[in-house]
């Protein structure tokens, strides 16, 4: 298989206009992926699939991420005036990057037995900008996995032909995978809790008074 | 009546019973099962009611795929938040007298998926559990085990008298309500009636 950055060349000219980058994967098998913008998304699929040796005539696997808002800090250089010349700043600037959800698309090629290529979409923010093209129409394998994606994380795919939950039933308003998701409050007695579910059993358990007498101290469910 | 005076009559090829242990004794030899299974633990029902481990022998082979002709539901298996309601609705369709078995670690606690947001913490959170089966999944041997707990107490039910089963007082209820899909969660997430959380009492 030609390299992501020989795909994402061969791309930019099928497809003008696109804005596509490779996003360098830093674990150890160094698998970069490419990111493409939405509006792009649907002819660059179409051409990845029909173009003469990518082929990428599989879908193997759609996944969703979810980015929160992250701090970011980055070393501000500037260069200020000074009695007798200019004198070099480095300042620590903190800055928000706004969250996004990202599906992820692995593509292979049955016919040319090649393979992954990673497809990423990323949305313009987690909460009223959820909305990316379906690839469903180019790879209809994709059908039940975008509507997992939509069920789990709430990313609203245009295009999909049958866009309902699969997971949970329709009528339930949040999206579980999501990180700010917050599960309905039905704790019961864990015998060895830890992590979150300690504390948990802290809020529903708390532990008796001191001094308060008594070794079996009153109801703890109350 | 008298055991000794029982046997002795036996001897003599007089047998001697009560309606009430005949009664228990054709129902307790005759559980027909509810077909269906909920996740791994139906694989190894499965395997019980085959020819290795021979479900037949205790009379409880006849796996019914309606729950109008099923009297022992076998819920084998997680039982996921959305699937409870048909779960409920299944067991209040069954005839009494009825009976439930908590197959495997999911179905009586939510086991391994205890903490996520989609598995029920177990199916006496809505219906009455008579023999709980620990295991993930319980090997047929356990489900045998079960089987044969639940025939003995089958064949200890008084049918007249203050303990006499839920069948037979009308004043137990048969049916138990079906939980509805909320938008969180499921409406209401417990029957408070059959089912409260443990109270921790604390030493020291």
């Amino acid at each position: 298989m030609e390299s992501t950055e020989t795909i994402r060349l061969r791309i930019l000219e099928a497809v003008p206009g696109a804005l596509l980058e490779v996003v360098p994967n830093g674990a150890p098998v160094g698998q970069p992926s490419l990111l493409v913008d939405p509006e792009h998304a649907l002819a660059v699929a179409r051409f990845l699939r029909d173009a003469p040796g990518l082929q990428f005539d599989y879908c193997s696997n759609v996944t969703g991420v979810d980015w929160l808002d992250r701090e970011e800090e980055e070393i501000v250089r500037d260069r200020v005036a000074e009695t007798g010349g200019e004198k070099k700043i480095e300042e620590p600037r903190k800055r928000v990057r706004p969250g996004y959800l990202e599906v992820v698309y692995h593509l292979y090629s049955m016919a040319l037995r090649h393979g992954p290529l990673v497809l990423r979409l990323r949305t313009g923010n987690r909460t009223d900008r959820v909305r990316l093209p379906s690839l469903t129409p180019i790879w209809r394998s994709c059908e039940f996995q975008e509507r997992e994606v939509y069920d789990l994380f709430g990313v609203v795919f245009e295009g999909h032909p049958d866009l309902r939950r699969i997971l949970m039933w329709e009528g339930f308003q949040d999206y579980p995978m999501r990180k700010d998701y917050v599960e309905p409050d039905d704790y019961e007695y864990e015998p060895t809790p830890h992590d979150d579910v300690w504390e948990k059993a802290r809020r529903h358990y708390p532990a008796p008074t001191v001094g308060s007498g008594g070794e079996t101290s009153g109801n703890p469910g109350s | 009546m008298d055991v000794g005076l029982r046997s002795e009559l036996q001897r003599h090829g007089i047998f001697v019973t009560t309606l009430e242990e005949l009664y228990n004794w054709g129902r307790s030899n005759s559980l027909w099962p509810l077909g269906f299974g909920l996740a791994c633990c139906a694989i190894e029902m499965i395997a019980a009611s085959m020819a290795r481990y021979d479900l037949a022998r205790f009379g409880a082979e006849v796996f019914r795929p309606s729950p109008r002709q099923a009297d022992l539901m076998i819920v084998a298996g997680t039982v996921t938040k959305k699937m409870a309601p048909q779960v409920v609705r299944l067991y209040n369709q069954m005839a009494e007298p009825k009976y439930v078995i908590a197959m495997g670690a999911c179905a009586i606690s939510g086991g391994p998926f205890k903490q996520g947001y989609n598995v029920l913490k177990g199916i006496d959170r809505y219906i009455p559990v008579d023999v709980h089966i620990p295991g993930c999944p319980p090997r047929p041997e356990a489900l045998i085990h079960a089987l044969m707990t639940l025939q003995q107490r089958i064949a200890a039910e008084s049918l007249v008298g203050p303990n006499r089963p839920r069948h037979l007082r009308r004043d137990q209820p048969g049916e138990f309500p079906v939980p509805e899909y909320g938008s969180h969660d499921l409406i209401p997430p417990k029957n408070e009636s059959i089912w409260r959380p443990p109270v921790i009492v604390r030493s020291g």
